[in-house]
């Protein structure tokens, strides 16, 4: 019960942010932390607490942007709508390439493979059909109101990004307090024993691909209705995959508030970058490589690690000699 | 119908690609092999390589293929130098963490590069650049040819290396039995470097064969990383003739591919592969059971 008060304190605390700041920058800002924080979620569900390293979940992300933004062009279909149908469709890819790697035992470096793989294979799809806008990609017609999920101010996809924020955090929730959740906690900890002791192992992980596909796929359509455009680099390019595994890595992989924490730290550190050396492209990536490895190497549990480290130590100092 | 004076130039060509990636792909076998682990940035390091002839070329006036001797131990030596301080300290010995560093290494380089050297793609003119061979059927470009019999010839002289020399045996020592090879007093650290060395001395080698026909630019490794991934796949890892023979298919699949299906879905053929055999046939060709 107590991560989930923790959940309605943090999810509290993020509410009057667009009240708080007073700048459109911060609230950009803010959106765009809470939004590779929902990315990293979905990724932490599949990566974190089930084990299975995605290299390609930007394979999830993009047909969830092509989804909506097909439905919308050319069925008319309002963009809400559309955003569950999103998920819907994130969902059955996930359940596709789950159900067709893990049914042949693909794991480690061949489950990361062949998530890249199906990555690019759709990106090349998306380039090459005429209904996806081949290479040129889609662009959505502005036409702001509520109804239409483009809001004429930044406040409005705040408390959408922060709603999305509390689904992610209430779906993992709802995993680590149910049976499903141990089942995945034991896959990830050894497959063979898992297996040993009469859990679905395939069942399983196919469960934990299909939600995270699905989140990944809201947070694809997101990404399309804030920008209003989508191509196939942006939809299944390496570097929606790479910002979805880094937030919970950095934050602290398989923990609930990780991939915030991760996604937030991320954010700052990329201002303050920005700010000191100018943006000049490709620089912002290089600091997130080298952090990627700095925090494998020195903090393999990511920030949280810190915390609980320093809570150990304390213990380890207050035990009597 | 499409007749076989356009198709038998696309096999050729196919085959001549193939070679190269073959060598791009042997590397990346090697490291597999001994080291149990997929190097992402295999594709990184073949740009940087890339980067290393051009320039060599462009500031020194060095010729692509004399920069073979210079381009295969300076590889080497970044190669050795990267898995001893960074990878292999970096992952503390956990095999995803070794993904995720090599992910991380791949990001870095990529990235500086577009920094230091703007994304333009870069070629460079040799007096030979344009000369054709005519083999009746089909017109072979002089650069390609060279690549590939140099492919063809690096990739022998690594077998031979891996199959007589004290270096080669104690290589495969490590990659059978690793607990073994250290209680015979082979030093781990130093022979997982080597191997990590060699295997990117292999992308220099292909680099100097590879740019008079080609070009560089920062994005141009994930090109290949994936072909590369799918041929180490095909062949089986750890094998190098699975990786010559995947190599020449996969060239031949995607040049016929291109042909009938265009140049971006041509390529559509090499990622279906990839798929169906990680699928149906995970330890590849002439992989043995794991």
């Amino acid at each position: 019960m107590k991560s989930g008060v923790a959940i309605l304190i943090v999810l509290a605390a993020l509410l009057p942010v667009p009240w708080l700041v007073h700048s459109d920058f911060w609230l950009n800002f803010a959106v765009l932390a809470l939004y590779y924080a929902f990315l990293g979620q979905s990724w932490n569900i599949l990566g974190g607490f089930g084990g299975q390293f995605s290299f390609g979940h930007a394979a999830f992300f993009g047909t969830g942007a092509y989804a909506a933004a097909v439905l919308q062009l050319r069925f008319g279909v309002n963009p809400w709508l559309a955003l569950v149908l999103a998920g819907v469709a994130g969902a059955a890819m996930g359940a596709i390439v789950g159900a067709l790697s893990f049914r042949y035992g693909l794991r480690g470096s061949y489950f990361a493979l062949v998530t890249l793989a199906f990555a690019e294979v759709l990106r090349i799809l998306a380039d090459a059909l005429g209904f996806t806008g081949s290479g040129v990609g889609l662009q959505i017609p502005l036409h702001q109101s509520a109804a239409n999920f483009q809001f004429a101010t930044k406040t409005g996809f705040y408390f959408t990004i922060l709603g999305l924020t509390a689904l992610g955090l209430g779906v993992v929730w709802s995993i680590e307090h149910s049976r499903f959740g141990a089942r995945l906690a034991a896959v990830r900890d050894s497959e063979e024993a898992a297996q040993a002791l009469g859990v679905d192992v395939f069942r399983t992980k196919l469960i934990a691909i299909t939600l995270s596909a699905a989140l990944m796929a809201l947070g694809g359509t997101f990404y399309l209705q804030y920008f209003l455009f989508i191509d196939p680099d942006i939809a299944f390019g390496p570097q929606v995959s790479i910002a979805a595994l880094l937030a919970p890595i950095v934050g602290g992989l398989g923990t609930l508030f990780g991939p915030l924490l991760g996604a937030v730290a991320l954010q700052l550190l990329n201002e303050v970058s920005e700010s000191a050396i100018g943006s000049a492209p490709g620089l912002n990536l290089v600091l997130y490589g080298v952090i990627l490895i700095l925090i494998i190497a020195f903090l393999p549990e990511g920030i949280f690690g810190l915390a609980r480290l320093r809570t150990r130590w304390r213990g380890v100092m207050r035990r009597p000699a | 119908m499409v007749e076989a004076a356009i198709i038998v130039p696309a096999i050729l060509n196919g085959l001549i690609t193939g070679a190269v990636y073959a060598l791009v792909a042997v590397g990346l076998t090697l490291i597999y092999g001994v080291l149990h682990i997929i190097n992402f940035a295999h594709g990184a390091l073949l740009m940087v390589a890339l980067y290393g002839v051009y320039f060599l070329h462009a500031l020194g006036g060095v010729d692509p293929y004399l920069a073979l001797p210079i381009m295969i131990p300076a590889m080497f030596v970044l190669g050795y130098l990267l898995q001893r301080f960074v990878i292999g300290r970096a992952s503390h010995g956990k095999d995803e963490n070794v993904m995720l560093v090599t992910l991380g290494l791949a990001i870095v380089i990529e990235n500086l590069a577009l920094y230091l050297w703007s994304s333009d793609t870069r070629t460079i003119d040799t007096p030979y650049g344009f000369s054709t061979v005519d083999f009746g059927v089909a017109l072979i470009a002089v650069p390609k040819l060279i690549a590939f019999a140099g492919a063809l010839l690096l990739t022998l002289a690594l077998w031979a290396l891996m199959r007589w020399t004290d270096l080669g045996k104690a290589i495969r020592a490590v990659a059978k039995e690793r607990r073994g090879a250290a209680l015979v007093g082979i030093d781990i650290e130093h022979l997982y470097a080597m191997s990590f060395g060699i295997g990117i001395a292999c992308l220099g080698a292909a680099a100097c064969l590879l740019l008079p026909s080609y070009y560089a630019s920062p994005h141009i490794g994930s090109a290949f990383v994936l072909i590369a991934f799918t041929i180490v796949v095909l062949g089986g890892m750890g094998s190098f003739v699975g990786a010559l023979v995947g190599g020449l298919i996969i060239g031949v699949t995607e040049s016929v591919g291109g042909l009938f299906l265009g140049d971006s879905l041509g390529q559509l053929g090499v990622f279906l592969i990839f798929i169906a055999v990680l699928l149906f046939r995970p330890t590849g060709l002439f992989g043995q059971k794991a």
